[in-house]
């Protein structure tokens, strides 16, 4: 499984609702509707994108979030009585655990076209080093932290996947099972 | 054992399907079309210093003078390398956006994705397969080329269940079973040399159960699509004839863009039901592809 995909079956313990690792459980619309604690709700998912990345919520309208081991969210396209007890549901699209949310690459890939911020275009050598899985330096004057990675490809600016921006360095955030060498 | 040899009285120029089977195939790449225009990823392909050519029957296949992993377009999820045969099953299909489409055997996933595409990434996909390994190939595939309306499921097909899926019927099933891969010798040479009679016996009988709960889990006036890549009469025509008698279903011509011949009726002192010569048999003479079996049913009852 090349990221986020597999169940961790990290379980809190007590007594309220907990997440299972092996079930897909849908993220409430708004926290009035939340039953397991600290279960992001499709709201903050949503505005999280915007604030982060212009990424506005109309792009997914389409989609429902569901969360399966705790912390990971998935994107479907599409509607199921909640809860789902299969091996996948749409695409994995971010981690809420640890204190700033990361989306995955291959969410940045489907979704990345649409942000307008904290998106970083580099040159086909950088793209490079990056697909590699490599750190490299880079002149960057925004925000610290989760970056679009964008270059050209075919005529167009394609995204490409998700980069750390950190103390004038671009740290790579390819999974391992999707890096390549292409120099 | 000379596998081929079985097949002398079907083929109509055996000589030219042997050497077929000894010559090795082309690479070819399917264009995800959710990512992508062929255009464009022709544009990136060249720009790789990869040569592509098209396929004439397909307008989304690519045929390519190199390997299909490692380059640009690839990273980007715009293209799949899946065999030009692999690409008939799906089309045969033929779901439409919003529809519920099961993909009975799916790992690892070119003909989910393929699915998916046709699709216009509306509706929903299950993709079930009993092997946690290849599923994870699965979901590899469905990661990189951007699909999100597919749920996998990992289970034995023959008792799939419709639970998770709000226990409402499919529009259509894809039943794309494990067989002695005959077909796919030009990849694989190897594959002829593991053959053995029980295990074309042993499978045809998976294969049965499977094409039942296809037909099973598919509403009426839906459509389910068998295919294999074997030449095997045990597991083609041999399984359509035994899912004919036990469930309600019949099968349907099926128009296909490639030379083919139609299914057998007779085989070493079996007969089968009348109505196989419907479905379709590729030979890899015929178009210089992979050997190929594909069959539509209407689900009646
Ligand atoms: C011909 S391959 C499928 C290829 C796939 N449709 C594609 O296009 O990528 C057959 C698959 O059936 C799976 N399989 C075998 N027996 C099964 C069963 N009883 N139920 C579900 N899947 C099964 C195998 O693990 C294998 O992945």
């Amino acid at each position: 499984m090349d990221e986020d995909g597999g169940g961790d079956g990290a379980a809190d313990s007590g007594d309220a609702p907990t997440n299972d690792g092996q079930r897909f459980d849908r993220l409430p619309a708004t926290a009035d509707e939340r039953t397991v604690p600290e279960r992001p709700t499709r709201e903050e998912v949503l505005a999280w994108w915007d604030e982060r990345f212009g990424i506005e919520p109309a792009v997914f309208a389409e989609h429902t979030f569901w969360e399966r081991g705790s912390g990971k969210i998935w994107a479907f396209r599409g509607e199921l009585t909640t809860p789902v007890e299969i091996e996948a549901l749409g695409m994995t699209c971010l981690r809420t655990r640890q204190e700033h949310w990361k989306p995955t690459m291959s969410a940045i890939q489907r979704f990345g076209e649409h942000a307008t911020r904290n998106v970083v275009h580099l040159a086909r050598e950088q793209a490079a080093t990056f697909l590699a899985g490599e750190d490299q330096d880079l002149d960057w004057d925004g925000d610290w932290g989760y970056l679009v990675v964008t270059h050209d490809l075919a005529g167009g600016s394609e995204p490409l996947g998700v980069g750390l921006y950190v103390y004038g360095e671009l740290r790579s955030q390819v999974p391992k099972g999707r890096r390549r060498d292409l120099r | 054992m000379d596998v081929l040899a079985r097949y002398e009285p079907l083929v109509d120029d055996f000589e030219a399907f042997r050497a077929a089977c000894e010559r090795p195939l082309p690479s070819v790449v399917r264009v995800n079309t959710l990512r992508t225009t062929v255009e464009r990823a022709r544009r990136a392909m060249t720009a790789d210093g990869i040569d592509v050519e098209s396929v004439g029957w397909h307008p989304h296949l690519l045929k390519l003078d190199d390997q299909p992993g490692a380059n640009w377009p690839y990273v980007h999820g715009w293209i799949h390398g899946q065999e030009e045969v692999s690409a008939l099953p799906a089309r045969v299909l033929d779901p439409a956006p919003g529809e519920r489409v099961w993909d009975a055997c799916a790992a690892p996933g070119s003909k989910t994705t393929q699915l998916a595409a046709l699709m216009d990434d509306r509706g929903l996909v299950v993709a079930t397969d009993d092997n946690l390994g290849r599923l994870s190939a699965l979901r590899s595939n469905t990661e990189r080329l951007g699909v999100t309306n597919v749920a996998v499921t990992n289970e034995d097909a023959r008792v799939h269940s419709l639970q998770p899926f709000d226990e409402e019927p499919y529009d259509r099933a894809l039943v794309d079973v494990p067989c002695s891969c005959e077909g796919t010798v030009r990849k694989n040479p190897d594959t002829l040399a593991e053959w053995t009679i029980e295990h074309v016996r042993g499978i045809a009988g998976a294969q049965k159960g499977i094409l039942r709960r296809g037909v099973q889990a598919t509403r009426p006036g839906g459509t389910v699509v068998y295919s294999t890549c074997t030449f095997a009469p045990e597991e083609n025509e041999g399984v359509l004839d035994h899912v004919l008698a036990e469930e309600s279903c019949r099968l349907v011509e099926v128009d296909l863009p490639l030379e083919s011949s139609p299914g057998v009726t007779e085989w070493e002192g079996e007969e089968y039901d009348p109505s196989v010569v419907r479905a379709r048999r590729i030979y890899p003479h015929q178009n210089d592809t992979g050997g190929f079996f594909c069959a539509k049913l209407e689900v009646t009852g």
